[in-house]
This record gives C-alpha cells, sequence and structure tokens, in this order.
C-alpha cells in the first residue's frame, strides 16, 4: 500500500485544498460577473467583496502565529505565506476596481483622490506596503534578507491598522462591522504583546514572593 | 399656477406622432420587461403598472421626465437606504413587510392657523394622483429615475394655512423598533427627521410620493408617504412621514446631526462641492451594469431652471 509522507500530504493535498478554498470569495464573484448577477450596483459590490475578503485574510495570516502558540500545531505557520498572497491578491483586486471601474482611469482624479481624502490615502498606502511584502514573499528572499526580512514583514501591523481605519472611515453612519474588524485585531495585537507582560509581571510576582 | 415646458426636453426629442405612439408601445412593454433602463426616448402615456403591487387608479398623467429611461421595477425596490431596516441596501426590501402602513395618518402643526391630523385614505382620495419621473441622485454618487406617483407638498400644506411665521417646514418618520427593526440599534438619532425652507416646500417640483410604477408605494420606499424633492440628495427625501411641522426657525436634520460637515441643510446635488469623502462631480447609474460608465452629475441634479432662484445670492460652498 502507498502511503503518504507527511510532507507530501502537506504539498499534494493540504496546500492546494487551502489555496482552491481562499480563490473560492473570487470564484463567486467572478461568476456573479459573469451572469450578471451582482446586484443593482455591481461596482459597490465588488469593491466591497474584495475589501472584506483583502481585510479577512490579513487578519487570518496575523492569527496563524497566536493559533500555533495556543495549540502547538507548528504545521499553521506553513500555510502562512500563502494566506499573505492572498491578502495581496484580494486587495490588488479591490485597489483595481477602485481604480479602473470607480476612477475609471481618470488620473488626474485618482491623485487628487488619494492626496486629498484621508480614508483612500490610508488604503493605498497599505496597498503600497503589501508591494514589497509580496515580492520578498518568496524563499530565496527570505535567506537573501536575513534577519531584515522579519524586520521588512513587520510592516504587516501597519498595512492591518491602516486597512482597518481605512474601513472605519469610510462607513457612513453604521460602525458595527469595522469595529468587529478593528476588535479583532487589536485581539490578535495584545496576545502579541501579551507573552512579555506575562514574562514581566511573574518576574516580578516570584521576586516579590522571594522576599 | 404657472406650467412651464420642463427644459430637460430637447427639440431632437420631440418625435412626430406615427414614429412616438409606435415607440411608446414598445418602451411601455420593455419597461414591464424590466429592461427601460436599457431604452431612452420619451414616454408620456402612463407606465405600465409592474404588476406586483396595489394598482392606483385614475392616475394624472404629466410630461415631467418624459425622455428619461426608468430604472426597473426590482432595482427601484431592492437597492435602498432606509436605516429603520438597517443600513445594508437589500435590508429595507427583506424586512419592511413587517411595516403596517394602514391606518396611518399624518399630524401636522407648528406655525399655522388650522393644525390637525390627515388619514392616508383621504390624502389618497382629496389629492389628485400624479405620474412624475424623476432623476433620483444619492449623495452616494449613484442615481435612478423613478416613475412616482404623488401629489404637489404645496397643495396638502395649505389646507393647513401656515402663518408668516412659517418659514421652515420639519418631517418626522414613524418611530416604532418593533415595526422597523433597524430603529432596535442608534445608528442614527430616531426619529428620522428632515426639513425643508417654506418655498422649497412649496415648489411645484416637491411632491409627497404615494406611489411608484402606478402602484401604492412600496414600503421598502416609504410607504405609505414620502417627501420627494428631485433636485436634493436622496437622503432630504424623508419616508414614512406620521408628522409635518410649520417652524419658525431652521429645523434640525438626522444626517445633519450625524455628520454636520458632510450633509447640510440644503444637500442640493451639485456637481462642485463634493462631500468630504468623494466627489460628487459624476455618478453610477443604477442598472447600468459593472462595466457601465458614470455619468457627469447635473447642477441641481438637471432642475437648474426650475430651482436655481431659490438659491440666488446664497453660497452653495457654505450652505451645502
Amino acid at each position: 500500500m502507498f502511503v503518504f509522507s507527511a510532507d507530501a500530504w502537506m504539498r499534494f493535498v493540504a496546500k492546494p485544498l487551502i489555496f482552491l478554498v481562499c480563490l473560492v470569495p473570487f470564484g463567486l464573484l467572478f461568476y456573479g460577473a459573469l451572469i450578471g448577477d451582482l446586484g443593482p450596483n455591481p461596482v459597490e459590490r465588488v469593491t466591497d467583496i474584495t475589501g472584506q475578503w483583502g481585510l479577512r485574510f490579513l487578519l487570518l495570516t496575523l492569527a496563524i502565529s497566536p493559533m500555533r502558540r495556543l495549540t502547538g500545531w507548528i504545521w499553521l505557520l506553513r500555510f502562512r505565506r500563502m494566506l499573505g498572497l492572498f491578502v495581496f491578491f484580494y486587495i490588488s483586486l479591490h485597489f483595481l476596481t477602485w481604480l479602473w471601474l470607480d476612477q475609471e482611469l481618470i488620473w488626474g482624479n485618482v491623485i487628487a483622490d488619494i492626496a486629498k481624502r484621508p480614508f483612500v490615502t490610508f488604503g493605498f498606502a497599505a496597498w503600497l506596503l503589501l508591494l514589497p511584502l509580496t515580492v520578498t514573499s518568496t524563499r530565496g528572499m527570505m535567506r537573501r534578507l536575513g534577519r531584515n526580512w522579519q524586520r521588512l514583514h513587520r510592516a504587516i501591523y501597519a498595512i492591518a491598522i491602516l486597512g482597518v481605519l481605512h474601513y472605519i472611515w469610510l462607513v457612513k453612519a453604521d460602525l458595527l462591522q469595522p469595529l468587529i474588524y478593528a476588535s479583532v485585531l487589536a485581539s490578535l495585537l495584545l496576545v502579541r504583546w501579551k507573552p512579555q507582560w506575562l514574562r514581566r509581571s511573574t518576574q516580578a510576582n516570584s521576586l516579590a514572593n522571594a522576599r | 399656477m404657472l406650467i412651464k415646458r420642463p427644459s430637460d426636453i430637447k427639440p431632437s426629442e420631440i418625435t412626430d406622432p406615427e414614429t412616438y405612439a409606435k415607440r411608446r408601445e414598445f418602451l411601455k412593454a420593455a419597461a414591464a420587461l424590466g429592461v427601460g433602463g436599457l431604452i431612452g426616448g420619451p414616454v408620456s402615456a402612463l407606465v405600465t403598472p409592474s404588476g406586483q403591487g396595489v394598482p392606483m387608479r385614475g392616475l394624472v398623467d404629466t410630461t415631467h421626465g418624459d425622455g428619461l429611461a426608468l430604472t426597473s421595477y426590482d432595482d427601484i425596490t431592492s437597492y435602498n437606504n432606509f436605516y429603520e431596516f438597517g443600513t445594508g441596501k437589500e435590508d429595507p426590501a427583506r424586512y419592511a413587510h413587517q411595516l403596517k402602513t394602514r391606518p396611518w395618518s399624518v399630524v401636522v402643526d407648528g406655525e399655522c392657523e388650522a393644525p390637525g391630523t390627515i388619514d392616508i385614505e383621504e390624502i389618497l382620495k382629496r389629492f389628485p394622483q400624479e405620474e412624475r419621473i424623476y432623476r433620483l441622485r444619492c449623495v452616494e454618487a449613484w442615481a435612478m429615475v423613478v416613475p412616482w406617483v404623488g401629489f404637489p407638498l404645496s397643495s396638502l400644506l395649505s389646507r393647513f394655512k401656515p402663518t408668516s411665521k412659517a418659514k421652515y417646514v420639519a418631517f418626522e418618520t414613524l418611530v416604532d423598533p418593533q415595526q422597523m427593526p433597524g430603529q432596535k440599534r442608534a445608528v442614527l438619532d430616531w426619529p428620522y427627521r428632515e426639513g425643508l425652507r417654506m418655498d422649497e416646500a412649496m415648489h411645484p417640483l416637491t411632491i409627497l410620493g404615494t406611489g411608484l410604477y402606478g402602484e401604492l408605494m412600496p414600503n421598502q420606499n416609504g410607504a405609505p408617504l414620502r417627501l420627494v424633492v428631485p433636485w436634493k440628495y436622496g437622503f432630504k427625501s424623508i419616508k414614512s412621514i406620521v408628522r409635518i411641522s410649520f417652524t419658525f426657525n431652521q429645523p434640525t436634520t438626522t444626517w445633519w446631526e450625524s455628520a454636520p460637515h458632510e450633509y447640510g441643510f440644503y444637500a442640493n446635488v451639485n456637481p462642485e462641492v463634493d462631500h468630504p469623502r468623494w466627489s460628487q462631480a459624476r455618478h453610477r447609474m443604477i442598472g447600468e451594469g459593472l462595466f457601465s460608465r458614470k455619468h457627469p452629475t447635473l447642477m441641481f441634479n438637471g432642475y437648474a431652471d426650475q430651482v436655481a432662484d431659490l438659491y440666488r445670492g446664497m453660497d452653495l460652498t457654505k450652505f451645502y
């Protein structure tokens, strides 16, 4: 009987499967566009869906390492790059929808919008910051950049904060949705800092106990 | 009342009678199929009802909006901003059936000699109901063309004999979270309130809407009685009205309260005055599809000839 090694299982089954799952929101949009079933205002629908999925994948990417710590499942880390690249994929679709279908490639307006309107500035800055992360996502680049790779990829926190602010800023009155994203992001950032506090407070406690 | 020929008919749009009759049949059929948005040209007979609502009888035809291509009934009734039923565009169509529109009465009070209450049935009986095709421009930079049914607000207001102190008219929407589930959350400060200056309220283009596509107003569009002010952004046209008050001072309005620098009292459609977060120079027509081009927005939504005089000498960037 042929038995898959754990590595082969990951490479030939798990990863392609997750890849396809990540493509489902895009597939649904594409199908909706083909049959003309994206509602009365399709441009608004596409902008909204691509932006939301970009943010969701971003939060999912940030959740990988706390989840690994919580569960001890090291294999989770092997999906992180793919999820990160899907952030770039969905945010780029979001950006292109805005640039092409909303702004209609009228460059004067595009530049004015980026300069004048803070929520556009924030969104655009987030997309720009995603570019170097995407380009340096390969193993070769990781090796070449060494310690700087990790420094560079800390930009993901800035991107997440910009993205959530971009969303908060653009809604008219109902902040419920963007605040859900904001609180998920806040908790993900908190669990990253918490070990240090814990370390400090446990140290202080043990010192106090010793006395 | 002086009736001027609407300025939005170009001579090129006036067709010889034979072609006209043929085209009218075709357009009526097209509108019934919901593809009206694809075809332009004059339609002067009453619009064919959608068949999905309660037909209104004895409607008076008008020339308002002749030549405008109608937005489909489905789009008009499934893409709505009516936060009383939720903040999503589909929420009103999903939840508005919970609203009971009978019995329904409107209180009229404030600076007038004959304050009182008027019932919706009396309104429908007493005021001749006209069909008026108007452009609707939302502050969110999308637009529709809606075949409203309604009657001039002025004819209702004058029955209550406003005094010389009546400088403004204030409107209020029903508050009842049982019927309007969106009101369970304080997204806006309920009740929704809107207002007009007296001359805007008395203007012949300003109507109280009672229906669309030849049928009683669907709940999600503001049944049973809503305001329609075609030269202002959509949020001015308050829905499901239960109270109309004549006031001396300019009334506070809900969206102004929510974000005063974004939603002014006047809220006239103006391509030159941007919303702080987006340009108002162009808009998307609902129903034209994913790859459609936007359209340039017209001053006062294309009604400048009729209404620009109301604002002569005013700085419209200041009074936005």
